[in-house]
């Protein structure tokens, strides 16, 4: 069945170039999959887990503040942040999920509610995909 | 004539000198290669996130986001200086400031109010001293750049723009050509114009893609206007970051050069106040010789 070019990008760096059989991404209408010799695609994507099978193996991403263009068997997802499953650091991740909890109970005119939701559901996702790996 | 010890401490002066510039210019090379290593990881993703947008743009209708949109009347316009913090790096801070002024003068003239926002010291000290209504300054950020900063300085704009605050935004920085060769370049950021001819790379970005265009229709989702508005705001963050990562490169390739300059010269000075001192030595044996030769010839007498 052929298999689909993976390249994952973000300002700082390439995270993700592989060969892989399929991925699952955190569409803003819904979570979708792609399989190779997909029609062409544009999506926005939300802040969620991506996920990528390569060799049978599921890999886990996370990803925030990007769209995945699917085009000629190739897939880009262009993101302002990507990690690996593996590199998240957890601690970081559980500070700033407390400090956006504490931010939005907090009931501050002063405190951006948006950002801190924002920031709260970044600070989740980041913990449910570190969980998965 | 000067005294010995006089010539021989601005020798040690200088070489003193001579070791800083020499120090500085290897600590600029050092940071120069991390700086440059960025642009290259930042190259593809700005080039992709071109092709997408140029690709949408295309099958949108004119006026289809705020963003786009010009306004019918202009008289707020934005100046985003990118410059770095500290100097001792030739002209190249000089010559931004310049060219940012130049463009602040002309859409004064233009009978438009200009109001500064600043990254780097140097930028913000010299718009300050200028007078110019000052918006946002990040001064001492040049040293840890992130897309973070990138985007808290364009959503300042966008919103701006959004709210009809500002009629014209424009971005001034130091494009990193070559290690010899950074000019300054404005570039005007809202309203976006046609994406195709934005910046000097457009043309090679644009070529392979005509060759494997989309195979087939595209599918949007969600709709593409609801999509170019996602990906617009993002566009001008993409745009001020690579402002940021091609000064902060520039600032480094010119600094090295600037002492690259200097140690030269030091070591002109050294060599023309080595041979002032050899020449103020010989005359003070000289003298001496005289003044011996003088006294037996006294004393024999």
């Amino acid at each position: 069945m052929g298999t689909l070019q993976l390249e994952v990008v973000t300002p700082d760096k390439t995270v993700v170039s592989s060969e892989t059989e399929m991925v699952v991404c955190p569409g803003v209408e819904g979570e979708f999959g792609v399989l190779p010799q997909h029609v062409s695609l544009l999506s926005a994507l939300k802040i969620g887990a991506l996920r990528y099978r390569v060799g049978g193996k599921d890999e886990y991403l996370f990803i925030s503040g990007g769209f995945a263009d699917v085009n000629n068997n190739i897939m880009t997802v262009l993101a302002e942040s990507a990690e690996r499953a593996a590199d998240i650091d957890t601690a970081r991740a559980q500070a700033a999920k407390e400090r956006a909890e504490k931010r939005l109970t907090a009931h501050d005119e002063a405190v951006d509610m948006a950002r801190a939701e924002a920031s709260l559901t970044r600070a989740v996702s980041r913990l449910h995909v570190a969980a998965l790996r | 004539m000067p005294s010995l010890k006089d010539v021989k401490m601005k020798i040690v002066g200088v070489g003193k000198t001579k070791q800083i510039t020499k120090a500085m210019n290897m600590v600029a090379s050092a940071k120069l290669r991390g700086a440059q290593a960025r642009i290259e990881r930042f190259r593809p993703y700005a080039t992709k996130y071109r092709q997408v947008l140029a690709d949408l743009a295309r099958k949108v209708e004119g006026n289809a986001h705020p963003l786009l949109a010009e306004h019918e009347e202009k008289k707020n316009c934005a100046v985003v200086m990118v410059t770095s913090d500290r100097g001792l790096c030739g002209s190249f801070n000089g010559n931004i400031i310049t060219q940012a002024l130049k463009l602040a003068k002309e859409k004064t003239d233009a009978g438009m109010s200009v109001s500064f926002a600043c990254v780097g010291r140097k930028g913000r000290d010299a718009a300050r001293k200028a007078g110019y209504n000052m918006l946002t300054c990040y001064a001492d950020r040049m040293g840890s750049i992130d897309f973070a900063l990138a985007g808290s300085v364009a959503d300042e704009v966008i919103n701006g723009y959004e709210t009809l605050a500002f009629d014209e935004v424009w971005l001034v920085y130091g494009e990193f050509v070559s290690m010899g060769h950074q000019p300054p370049r404005s570039l005007c950021l809202l309203p976006l114009k046609a994406l195709e001819d934005v910046d000097g790379d457009g043309g090679a970005a644009d070529a392979p893609r005509e060759g494997n265009g989309p195979h087939c229709e595209y599918v949007y989702e969600p709709k593409e206007e609801k999509l170019l508005a996602e990906l617009l705001p993002r566009y001008v963050r993409v745009q001020v970051y690579r402002g940021l990562l091609d000064t902060s490169a520039s600032e480094h390739a010119a600094r090295m050069a600037a002492m690259d300059n200097a140690t030269r010269n030091c070591n002109e000075l050294i060599n023309s106040l080595t041979l002032l001192y050899n020449k103020t030595r010989q005359a003070a044996i000289t003298s001496e010789l005289i003044d011996i030769v003088g006294g037996a010839e006294a004393l024999n007498g």
